[in-house]
């Protein structure tokens, strides 16, 4: 409290924050980007380890005999899903019924609010099919659920090894859980459909007939993706809905029954390596990391899992790779795997709670939790909060050292400048601002007819090109708009404007960094300096330039490519630009199809408040 | 001023309008930072159904208002937007009234001060001309009525409206030198929710000021006027709740609300201090620290009224702002009547000095709120911590904005006495340190 209290010391330390300003901010910003980057270095992370007691110290046996059998089945199930052209209803219920579960179906129904053209689908209908292996040993009041996606392409492996899996659960006796096999078409629409009809509401707006049977209360689930008979590595996908993750002890342990099993294991397709000290192996570290951090920011669920986090429900995507290594695993091993995770998550007493739910992973051994990684998103934010102590004072110092030290003339001085800036010139940029983002939010999707009629467009592109045009548009609006009701802009009302901007994007960032770290990491990373650095007085034309490579827009352009970088498949900028729009479009779609928070979030609350800065930049 | 008085009364009744209309308004319901057991309208409809069926609306637990609300939505329940909304114009307005009766008088007592050459010279900075008080009743009323804890409170059909209109009711009695009114509005809201109990403090110093009775124990006239007020005070609380009891029959209310209140049962997370604190604690410490807890509220009310007696206005303020900190079930719609309170003081801001700090805190605090409560109760990825430490920290930062506002006022009362330009004995400028 006495640094609240006593005026000199108050004095001095609002002296030393106004005159070093820039280079404490310079330094903040240096050193959150350092500290992000040392993340991912080995000796700073924590080794993985198994919090959940249940899972922990209990031995389970894995038995699993029938990988040949399940792959057999597999190629049956493939053929008929040729013969029918999708889902074979009528023949995985008989197959399911045939090994002793309570089969199901649910059929469901969409249609898109504007066609996706990366996966060629418009107006969807599809059927799921379930079945509930009834828990022996248990009440029945808690449920585990392991998905195959039914795809167009291949994922035929996996459902004849759910289905293998599926006969010799049967046979056990030790099952204090139900365990619900679902074999879901159109992939992400149908767990959606299925998970909604699970949990009774309907959040999207989607058609789907209610479930029949129902098992208890879904305490975990794997989804499971193999598209050959023989794997040489598997691969965890954890980033969920919203960039969400399911908890750490999930991952844990699918690492320590690899481990246990001897199966290669991988994330984000990285293989862990133990050179952490040399170079390569440092940059492979980051790479991985890097590679979570975009895939998390992008808020779409990277496998069929990503949906159930919203339940809170733990789950995770497991791959199967093949990517012509000697070391091959056959589909025993992974039966044997999937065996022994389901036989310990069936050990759970609750939910997985004790480890951690917010973590970046440099490897799959290796983890960084919120406590190592809030700080580098806190040094960034720190930018902020200085720039807003640097205006305030600019805009108080007179008065606060005036009132401080009880300097007559400092006082007498204060008094006479003391003319407050209209409520005006603040509010108008701020509504106008808004607006422009609410039109970015609306527009797109009421357009499309309009645009599809007047130009040589097809659907997809006449929605992404309407959000690139509002987008493009508002950066010619506002900049005009607080001169026609306040008059000329004086000096003291852009200060005040970048007060509030300030303070916006702050609270913004804060929330979305507590949300979705990456994100608001990312989003950090180019709107602080903009946020610290503009100001009517600098050259426009360059620094326009830099507030437009800075905008999110831009942000979105450079992750794409560094994501395809990341990926080790560098592309064109031609390439990159198409890659851009679809991305555009899949962003828009997420939203609409399952309620991701990324697309409304920049256009209702980031690009109005970057457009604020705009506006500064251009007060007159 | 009525014009613009008017005009700002239809931009708020518009926006609740179109909010109640809007699918925000069952959202916005649900939230726990803006209901709280006590106040929300769910409650409310469930103990008018139990009443319909002829069952007593306090058996089982689920509805702890007062009877008289329950009555009075009883008649009015089809519409209730109405009320809700009406309530809050009446708030608005029973503050503006008063606000501006408050400012002649204050006006008056400096132009006499003035007169009789009361204030140091160099002071003339710190009196307060009639052009900047011109507004500040109808900034109290924007205040009130534009805050966005206000509507939100509203939109949710919290019954802290209702309160908050009786407390303001109560106020512009006071103000007004009514001593009978101001007594029953001061019944009627210790009866809602007992903490208003503390404002008597105020109000007696306030009426006696008015009547010019000294504050003097050794007076008959002093003790007089307190025997009058509490007779009057204690004969409507005795009427309002023979009332109660006459209309329900039976005395069932009384612990329902009252126990309700003082023994916090019911520890959903809110906007305060007590739920997590008496979630955490072994059960054989409940009733000390609730006696701990709860004697808070009404302990400050001593040394603030002896601080602040010849500033009864101040201390209304002072109390409010303590009540909606410290008392068991604070919503937002209990902060909002004091941050009412916010222009009056407007004078004081050249002696405020963490005031922007914490607005800042309070800012992000209330963005953090729903930020933190999804990811506690449906993310399920963060635990009721992360929501207390924010709730800790907006707690925090009300507290500062207070005492700071306390140390300002004061403060300027100094410098009224004893001049702007305080000089050290040896002559060079000295500053006032606080420690």
């Amino acid at each position: 409290m006495g640094l609240l209290s006593d005026p000199n010391r108050r004095r001095a330390l609002i002296s030393l924050l106004t005159r070093l300003n820039t280079p404490i901010c310079l330094v903040c910003y240096m050193a959150g980007v350092a500290w992000f980057m040392g993340l991912a270095f080995e000796p700073f992370t924590l080794r993985t380890y198994m919090s959940e007691n249940a899972m922990g110290s209990t031995m389970v046996e894995e038995r699993f005999p029938a990988g040949e059998r399940a792959l057999a089945t597999g190629r049956e199930f493939a053929a008929h899903k040729k013969k029918v052209g999708g889902m074979p209803v009528d023949w995985l219920v008989k197959t399911m019924q045939a090994r002793g579960l309570e089969v199901f179906t649910q059929s469901f129904s969409r249609t898109l609010p504007f066609p996706d053209e990366n996966k060629e689908r418009y107006m969807v209908k599809g059927t799921n099919v379930y079945g509930i292996l009834r828990a022996p040993r248990a009440p029945r009041t808690e449920a585990l659920v392991l998905s195959a996606p039914c795809s167009p392409g291949d994922n035929n492996q996996a459902v004849g090894l759910l289905l293998g899996l599926a006969q010799y659960f049967r046979n056990q006796i030790y099952w204090a859980k139900d365990i619900i096999f679902l074999v879901n078409e159109h992939d992400l629409i149908g767990m959606q459909a299925w998970l909604e009809g699970y949990h009774h509401t309907n959040t999207t707006g989607m058609d789907w007939s209610p479930l029949q049977g129902r098992g208890g209360s879904i305490q975990a689930a794997l989804s499971l993706e193999l598209s050959s008979d023989v794997i040489t590595s598997l691969d965890l996908v954890l980033e969920g809905l919203n960039g969400q993750l399911p908890n750490l002890d999930l991952a844990n342990l699918f690492y320590a029954f690899c481990q246990k099993i001897g199966v290669l294991c991988t994330i984000q397709g990285k293989l862990q390596r133990n050179d952490w000290d040399s170079v390569s192996g440092y940059s492979h570290a980051v790479q991985t990391m890097m590679l979570m951090v975009m895939k998390q920011a992008s808020g779409r669920p990277w496998g069929d899992h990503g949906l159930f986090l919203r339940y809170h429900i733990e789950a995770a995507t497991i791959k199967g790779i093949n990517s012509f290594r000697q070391y091959k695993t056959d589909a025993t091993t992974i039966g044997r795997l999937l065996e022994g995770m389901y036989r310990k998550l069936n050990n759970l007493l609750e939910r997985l709670h004790q480890s951690y739910f917010f973590y970046l992973m440099p490897s799959l051994s290796h983890f960084v939790s919120i406590g190592y990684y809030m700080p580098a998103f806190g040094l960034l934010t720190v930018i902020l909060l200085l720039r807003e102590t640097h205006i305030f004072t600019g805009r108080y110092l007179s008065i606060y050292s005036a009132c401080i030290g009880n300097s007559p003339l400092l006082i007498k001085y204060v008094s006479s400048q003391q003319s407050s800036p209209g409520v005006l010139s603040v509010l108008t940029p701020l509504v106008i601002s808004h607006l422009t983002g609410v039109a970015l939010y609306t527009l797109p999707i009421r357009f499309q007819e309009m645009a599809v009629e007047h130009f040589p467009v097809s659907e997809t592109e006449a929605v992404v090109l309407t959000a690139i045009a509002v987008y493009t548009a508002g950066l010619a609006l506002p900049h005009n708009t607080h001169r026609f009701l306040s008059g000329e802009g004086t000096e003291q009302g852009w200060r005040v404007l970048k007060l509030v901007a300030v303070l916006y994007l702050a609270v913004l960032l804060g929330c979305t960094a507590l949300i979705n770290f990456s994100l608001g990491f990312i989003l950090a990373l180019t709107l602080v300096p903009v946020a610290a650095f503009v100001t009517p007085h600098i050259p426009k034309v360059l620094s326009a330039f830099i507030l437009v490579i800075l905008s999110p827009a831009c942000t979105l352009l450079f992750s794409v490519f560094f994501f395809q970088e990341l990926q080790e498949m560098p592309v064109s900028f031609q390439d990159g630009w198409l890659l851009y729009l679809s991305v555009i479009s899949q962003g828009i779609l997420d939203h609409f199809l399952y309620g991701s928070l990324v697309y409304p979030l920049i256009a209702l609350l980031v690009y109005p408040c970057w457009l604020l800065f705009w506006n500064i930049l251009f007060w007159k | 001023m009525a014009a613009p008085l008017t005009l700002l009364l239809l931009v708020a009744v518009t926006i609740r309008a179109a909010l109640f209309r809007s699918s925000l308004s069952e959202l916005i319901a649900e939230r726990v930072e803006v209901v709280s057991p006590l106040t929300a309208w769910k409650r409310v409809i469930e103990g008018l159904a139990l009443l319909d069926l002829g069952v007593s609306p306090y058996s089982g637990d689920v509805f702890h208002e007062t009877p008289l609300i329950i009555y009075l939505f009883h008649f009015v329940v089809d519409y209730a937007e109405i009320t809700f909304m009406l309530a809050d114009v009446i708030t608005a307005v029973a503050l503006y009234l008063a606000v501006k009766d408050y400012n002649k008088q204050v006006f008056r007592k400096q132009k006499f001060a003035l007169e009789a050459d009361r204030y140091p010279l160099d002071c003339l900075e710190l009196i307060r001309s009639p052009k900047e008080m011109y507004y500040i009743p109808l900034k109290v009323a924007m205040f009130y009525l534009l805050n966005p804890f206000t509507i939100l409170s509203c939109v949710a059909k919290s019954t802290c409206g209702l309160n908050n209109a009786v407390i303001a009711l109560f106020i512009l009695s006071t103000i007004k030198g009514n001593v009978l009114l101001s007594a029953i509005f001061l019944s009627l809201a210790t009866y809602q929710s007992i903490y208003p109990l503390t404002l008597c403090a105020p109000a007696l110093l306030y009426l006696m000021q008015r009547q010019y009775i000294p504050v003097n124990f050794r007076r008959a006239s002093f003790w007089w006027f307190i025997v009058q007020y509490a007779f009057m005070y204690l004969g409507s609380l005795f009427v309002i709740i023979c009332l109660s009891f006459f209309l329900l029959g039976s005395w069932d209310y009384l612990p329902s609300v009252y126990g309700f209140i003082l023994s916090v049962p019911d520890l959903t997370p809110n906007i305060g201090l007590f739920w997590y604190f008496f979630a955490e604690m072994f059960e054989h410490f409940r009733l000390f620290f609730l006696c701990v807890f709860q004697i808070n509220v009404f302990f400050y009310t001593i040394p603030l009224s002896i601080k602040l007696k010849e500033h009864p206005v101040f201390l209304i303020f002072m109390q409010l702002a303590v009540i909606s900190i410290f008392k068991s079930y604070p919503t937002v719609g209990d902060i909002a009547l004091y941050l009412a309170f916010l222009p009056v003081w407007s004078h004081l801001h050249r002696f405020l000095r963490n005031i922007f700090l914490v607005s800042c805190v309070l800012l992000a605090c209330s963005a953090l709120f729903p930020v933190l409560w999804h990811l506690w109760i449906y993310a399920g990825s963060a635990n009721s911590n992360f929501y207390y430490a924010i709730t800790l920290l907006f707690n925090v930062a009300q507290i500062l904005l207070v005492s700071d506002y306390f140390y300002a006022f004061l403060r300027r009362e100094h410098h009224l006495t004893y001049g702007l330009y305080l000089k050290r004995k040896d002559g060079s400028e000295a500053t006032l340190v606080l420690k």
